[in-house]
């Protein structure tokens, strides 16, 4: 007979170590999945996991890790303030959305004028444009509450049709014979969003990522605020008595995170994208929920969380590439990751023992 | 602008078609929150129902199959909520999203070989009599599933206000503790209530693929799940009302989409933007009210001795 007795406090050993173990059981049952597709397991997690870092061709990949991972990480430690004071910010590509097309229109309303205060503006207008796609949720949560999970999700379908509309009608490139999308910002020397260091995928978002990181450190160990939404999450009823008002807190979680996925879809679109366009955004503010999660919601566990998730996704792409591996295979171990990774959270909460069976 | 072009009769016809997938993927969920659990993973169990209808439908040649296989495919999914949340104890909402981008994965994974297949038609109910003038094309004049959901709210009714286990059902919902005390199967009641949920919303999202579309492609649901939740809140938790509301959201998105035929002079992405846009709308007048939410709703049950 197995019980399940719960800790009088959360395992710290447990809440290191789950990560981990989820990482090992997803290599373990996404290999499976692998070798039932008909490919090699071995093969493809070491494509996965091992090629981008120490492969052949590791010079072009580990550049591509900060690129990927800025982004995933800039988001997510966004979305693990407000998950630790339980409110579910799930519409962060919305917000990423809404962000890269704020801080391109900035950029493009100057062109072809050159400045150095261009960029500075756009980075302003990014950071504006995901605020306020998530000030709506945020309003009206404390003014009706209204759930903030399903107003920010279905806010993502309309940046989505909104991204639609600017890139065949007011963002659309007047010298582009007709193509939808916008003028490539890579070209507009003054809005580029360029390598800090050269050849090192180094880019102004990768900079503003580990100040994310810093800053959300402090402000949950050092700051009142963070002190409060720990506190909002960990103990509600406490939370209440100590005079905390959920009001702001909704509002200071969801407009940070919501500005920090603004920022987000700025520098990718500014950087690596390069154009707004109809499909310009990939599904980063989806992964980041999972990057949150697998670091912990804690800043530094979330960089890290950024690295591998961004691995992930360089990994799959070769794999697919070299191996034929599906681009949804790789969808589904990141979701894997995260099946595992709530599923042995129960160890830090709980401990199981084996008891006997009680007789009368 | 033409909008004679619109023909009252088929729009109605019409939206009760686009109405039925969200009917569906709500009166699951109807079942599971009443039993206590939140599950957002309606997105995810719909595409998977899509594909694993669309996959099976075409392999035999028959939709009635395919729509068994969707109601098994989601269910499925839904046992691993099912473990997750009921004996994992893990957070129902990251549960949920976990389900979502699982089911988003797997489903883009089995259908890669479907793309651009077409599937089996599904015949009408009642063949000659949709012939009918005017009400013909709305009472009869549809596929036996739509019939099916109807059927399915109407049975969900009845079960919940007048039967026993629908009251066992609530009793969980409302206080599991107490439900607990009296010697009722608090978990296995759960499970079963998510698995229920998980066959509806595999057949919402199979009547997208092999009925409204019908065709496969990834995402194809685009948050028609996450609709359905919202709508569960619109009928504040009674079946009545879900059917009423899918009705009500079908009309939007039919009217949006023939609008866009008849060409008025909004462009074609600011209209599609309507049914999300009304969605809120709607929770932002009903969220006054919370009062009809079950009690237990969200919570984990732990049995502690």
């Amino acid at each position: 007979m197995i019980k399940l007795e719960k800790r009088p406090q959360p395992s710290d050993l447990w809440s290191m170590a789950t990560p981990i173990v989820a990482v090992l059981a997803t290599m373990v049952f996404g290999g499976l999945l692998f070798a039932f597709l008909g490919k090699n397991p071995a093969e493809a997690i070491r494509t996965i996991f091992w090629d981008p870092l120490f492969g052949e061709f590791a010079f072009y990949y580990r550049p591509q890790l900060l690129v990927k991972g800025a982004p995933l990480v800039l988001i997510a430690i966004g979305l693990s303030l407000g998950f630790r004071a339980g409110i579910w910010n799930i519409g962060a590509e919305g917000q990423y959305i809404m962000g890269a097309i704020v801080g391109a229109a900035v950029g493009l309303a100057f062109y072809p004028a050159e400045s150095v205060l261009i960029f500075p503006l756009m980075i302003l207008g990014g950071a504006f444009g995901g605020w306020l796609w998530a000030m709506i949720p945020a309003i009206l949560k404390v003014r009706f509450g209204t759930n903030e999970i399903l107003v920010s999700l279905m806010l993502v379908y309309v940046a989505e049709q909104f991204l639609a509309a600017a890139s065949l009608s007011f963002l659309k490139n007047p010298e582009g014979f007709g193509f939808p999308g916008s003028r490539n910002l890579q070209q507009y020397p003054s809005a580029h969003n360029a390598e800090v260091i050269a050849g090192t995928g180094m880019h102004w978002g990768v900079v503003f990522a580990f100040i994310a990181v810093i800053f959300a450190y402090v402000l949950l160990n050092r700051h009142m605020l963070g002190f409060q939404i720990r506190l909002t999450g960990e103990a509600p009823r406490a939370a209440r008595f100590a005079g905390v008002k959920p009001a702001r807190l909704i509002l200071f979680c969801l407009g940070a995170s919501g500005a920090l996925a603004g920022l987000a879809g700025l520098f990718e679109v500014s950087g690596p994208a390069g154009q707004i366009t109809i499909d310009f955004n990939v599904g980063y503010g989806f992964t980041a929920i999972i990057v949150a999660f697998l670091g912990r919601l804690h800043p530094v566990g979330i960089l890290l969380a950024g690295g591998l998730m961004a691995l992930t996704y360089i990994g799959g792409d070769i794999a697919q590439s070299n191996l034929g591996l599906p681009a949804a295979a790789i969808q589904v171990f990141q979701g894997m990751l995260l099946f595992f990774l709530l599923a042995l959270d129960l160890l830090t909460n709980y401990r199981i023992r084996l008891a006997k069976r009680e007789t009368a | 602008m033409d909008l004679s072009a619109i023909n009252p009769v088929l729009l109605i016809a019409s939206l009760m078609v686009a109405a039925t997938p969200l009917l569906l993927a709500a009166i699951g969920e109807v079942v599971v929150e009443k039993a206590g659990v939140l599950n957002l993973g309606v997105e995810g169990m719909m595409i998977t129902g899509a594909i694993c209808g669309f996959a099976i439908a075409v392999e035999t040649g028959s939709p009635v199959v395919g729509f068994v296989a969707a109601a098994i495919g989601g269910a499925l999914l839904s046992v691993l909520f099912a473990i997750l949340t009921q004996f994992a104890l893990a957070n129902q909402v990251a549960s949920g999203l976990a389900l979502t981008l699982f089911g988003l994965g797997l489903s883009a994974l089995l259908g890669q070989s479907y793309v651009g297949i077409k599937p089996p038609e599904t015949g009408d109910a009642f063949g000659a009599l949709g012939d009918i003038p005017v009400i013909g094309p709305i009472l009869f004049g549809h596929d036996l599933m739509l019939y099916v959901g109807i059927l399915i709210v109407a049975a969900t009714w009845a079960v919940l206000t007048f039967t026993r286990v629908g009251l066992i059902l609530r009793a969980v919902g409302e206080n599991h503790d107490a439900a607990h005390a009296l010697g009722y199967k608090v978990k296995r009641i759960r499970v079963l209530a998510i698995l229920f949920g998980g066959g509806c919303a595999g057949l919402g999202g199979a009547y997208i693929s092999l009925i409204r579309v019908p065709q496969w492609t990834e995402g194809m649901t685009a948050g028609i799940g996450w609709i359905a939740l919202a709508l569960v809140v619109f009928a504040s938790w009674k079946p009545w009302r879900v059917l009423i509301g899918a009705y009500l959201f079908g009309g939007v998105t039919v009217l949006q989409l023939n609008l866009q035929a008849a060409g008025v002079a909004v462009p074609v992405e600011y209209l599609a933007m309507s049914p999300y846009l009304i969605t809120i709308l709607v929770l932002v007048i009903l969220s006054a009210d919370k009062s009809n939410a079950p009690a237990s709703l969200g919570r984990t049950f732990h049995a502690s001795s």
